[in-house]
C-alpha cells in the first residue's frame, strides 16, 4: 500500500491556541518501492530525514536518487510503502482537552525543488517566471520578493529578458531562485550544480550554507563531487534502488563523501 | 487560494505566453481559413447548398482548428517539465485545468470570430439576424470542444506520439457534440431561422457532464 501521511504530533502546550512551531520539515520513507513498467527504480527504501538535516544523496546514474526526490516532492506516488512529513501539524489547545484541535497542514507550500529541468517557461522573462510562481504560492509583497530573488541570483539586470536567451548557468541560477522564492522548509535539489560556472557554484554554496544555518531541511542528490557537499551533515548512498550506506543522523558523512571524491 | 483565483493566474500566464509567441492563434486561424476557402472553391455552393452543407463544414473547420490548438496546451508544459512546477504549487489541479480551458476557449473564440464572417461571405449565408443565437450555439459547442480537448491534451501530454494520440482520443468523444452543434447551427442557417432548443440543451448537457468529470478526475489527469 502506498500512502502519504502526517504523523500525529505530540500534544503539548497549555495556553489557549498555542501552536508548536517548526522551522523545517522532516520526511520519512517507509519501505518505499517504485516500479516503472518492468523497471524497479526503488526497492524498499526506508529512510528518516530529520528536520534541519542537510542530506547528501549519493550514487551513480540510475541509482534511484531522482525517483526518491520526486516521491518526496509528491510528483510520483510510490508503488509500495509510504512517506510521511514531520513538522506539518500544529496543536491548538482549547480551554479543555476535548477542545484541543490538531491541525494538519498541506506539505506543498513547504517544499521547494530544483529538478533536472529548470521548471521555467522559456517564453516568459525572468521576472515574469518568478512573479507567476509567487502568485501561485499566494506570497505577499511579490514585487519585493521577486526583486530580492533576482538580486540574490545575480540576474537583476536581466529581469526583463526572455529566459530562452539565457545561458545554461543563468537558467540554473534562476531555477534555484524560483525554488527558494517561497522560503521552503524542505528543499529538494537534484544535481543543482549542473551547468553552473565557478561563480555560480560559489553562489550555490553560499546560498545552501545560509539555508542550512537557518534550519531548512536540504536533500541534495549528486553523482559527482562539488563544494556544496561539504555542507552535508549526513550522507546517504544509493545503488540499484537500495540504500547502500548511510552515515546516519548525527553521524560523520565525511567517509562517504571521501569515497565519492576518490571515485571522481 | 480559491480555485477561481488560481485559474485566473494560470489563464494570465497562458495568454501572456501566447501573445508573445503567437504560435497557436496564427496557425489555427490560417488553417481553419484554408479549409473554408478551399471548400468554397471546390464546390462553389449556392445559398441552398450552403444551408445544407455549411454547418457541417463550419464545425469540421472548428474541430480541426481545435485539435491543432489544444495539443500544445499541455505538451508545451513538457519542454522544461513546468507541469511538475504547477503540480507542486499549492493550488487545486482543477484550477490548472480550468485556467488552460479558459485560455483555449478565448483562443477558439478569437478564431471563430475571424472565421465566421469569412464563411458567411464565401457561402452566401446571411448571419445578420442570427448573430446572438449563433454566438450562443458556438459558445456552447466551443465549451464542449475545449473542455474535452484540454482534458485529453493532459492525458496525451505524457505519450510519445501525442500529436497522433489526441485526435484519435478526441474525435470519437466529440462525435455527439459535433452532431448537436451541426444540427443547432443548421436550424439557424435555415430560410426561417429558429433556435433548436433540444440540441441546445444537449450541448449544455455535454458541457456540464465533461466539466464535472474533469473536476472529479483532475487529480488523476495531471498525474505522471
Amino acid at each position: 500500500m502506498s500512502s502519504l501521511s502526517t504523523p500525529a504530533p505530540s500534544r503539548s502546550g497549555t495556553t489557549s491556541a498555542s501552536a508548536i512551531p517548526s522551522a523545517s520539515l522532516g520526511i520519512s520513507f517507509d519501505g518505499v518501492e517504485k516500479r516503472f513498467g518492468s523497471l524497479l527504480a526503488l526497492r524498499g527504501v526506508s529512510l528518516e530525514i530529520l528536520p534541519g538535516e542537510f542530506v547528501a544523496l549519493l550514487g551513480p546514474n540510475g541509482a534511484g536518487k531522482t525517483t526518491l526526490l520526486r516521491i518526496a516532492a509528491l510528483l510520483v506516488t510510490p508503488t509500495k510503502g509510504s512517506i510521511a512529513f514531520r513538522g506539518l501539524s500544529r496543536v491548538l489547545d482549547g480551554p479543555t482537552r476535548r477542545q484541543t484541535e490538531i491541525v494538519y497542514g498541506d506539505p506543498k507550500p513547504s517544499i521547494g525543488m530544483v529538478a533536472h529541468n529548470t521548471l521555467l517557461y522559456d517564453e516568459l522573462t525572468a521576472a515574469e517566471n518568478l512573479w507567476f510562481f509567487a502568485q501561485l504560492y499566494d506570497l505577499d509583497d511579490i514585487s519585493r520578493r521577486v526583486a530580492r530573488a533576482l538580486e540574490s541570483c545575480g540576474l537583476a539586470s536581466r529581469a526583463g529578458s526572455i529566459v530562452r536567451t539565457f545561458s545554461r548557468g543563468m537558467r540554473q541560477r534562476l531555477a534555484i531562485a524560483r525554488a527558494l522564492l517561497h522560503d521552503p522548509r524542505l528543499l529538494l535539489l537534484d544535481e543543482p550544480a549542473a551547468g553552473l560556472d565557478r561563480q555560480g557554484l560559489a553562489w550555490l554554496g553560499e546560498t545552501l550554507a545560509r539555508l542550512r544555518d537557518s534550519g531548512t531541511t536540504v536533500v541534495m542528490s549528486t553523482h559527482a563531487r562539488n563544494e556544496s557537499l561539504d555542507l552535508a551533515t549526513r550522507a546517504v548512498s544509493l545503488a540499484g534502488g537500495r540504500i547502500e550506506s548511510d552515515s546516519g543522523s548525527g553521524g560523520d558523512p565525511r567517509p562517504l563523501l571521501a569515497a565519492l571524491r576518490s571515485e571522481a | 487560494m480559491t480555485t477561481a483565483r488560481a485559474a485566473a493566474i494560470v489563464l494570465t500566464k497562458e495568454l501572456r505566453m501566447e501573445f508573445r509567441a503567437r504560435e497557436l492563434l496564427s496557425t489555427t486561424v490560417v488553417f481553419a481559413l484554408v479549409i473554408v476557402v478551399l471548400f468554397s472553391f471546390a464546390f462553389d455552393p449556392t445559398a441552398g447548398e450552403s444551408r445544407r452543407y455549411g454547418p457541417g463544414l463550419l464545425w469540421i473547420a472548428f474541430l480541426f482548428a481545435g485539435s491543432l490548438m489544444l495539443n500544445p496546451s499541455f505538451a508545451r508544459e513538457q519542454a522544461n517539465q513546468t507541469l511538475d512546477a504547477l503540480r507542486m504549487a499549492p493550488v487545486s489541479p482543477f484550477a490548472i485545468l480550468l485556467g488552460k480551458m479558459l485560455a483555449n476557449f478565448i483562443f477558439m473564440a478569437v478564431s471563430e470570430a475571424i472565421l465566421v464572417p469569412v464563411f458567411a461571405v464565401l457561402y452566401n449565408i446571411s448571419i445578420g439576424g442570427i448573430v446572438g443565437r449563433l454566438a450562443l450555439v458556438l459558445a456552447l459547442g466551443t465549451v464542449g470542444l475545449v473542455v474535452a480537448g484540454t482534458v485529453f491534451s493532459a492525458i496525451a501530454a505524457h505519450a510519445r506520439m501525442r500529436e497522433l494520440l489526441l485526435p484519435l482520443l478526441l474525435l470519437p468523444i466529440l462525435a455527439p457534440l459535433l452532431i448537436a452543434a451541426v444540427e443547432a447551427t443548421a436550424s439557424l442557417f435555415a430560410e426561417q431561422p429558429a433556435l433548436d432548443r433540444a440540441w441546445l440543451a444537449f450541448l449544455a448537457g455535454f458541457d456540464i457532464v465533461f466539466l464535472t468529470a474533469s473536476w472529479l478526475l483532475c487529480d488523476f489527469l495531471l498525474e505522471e
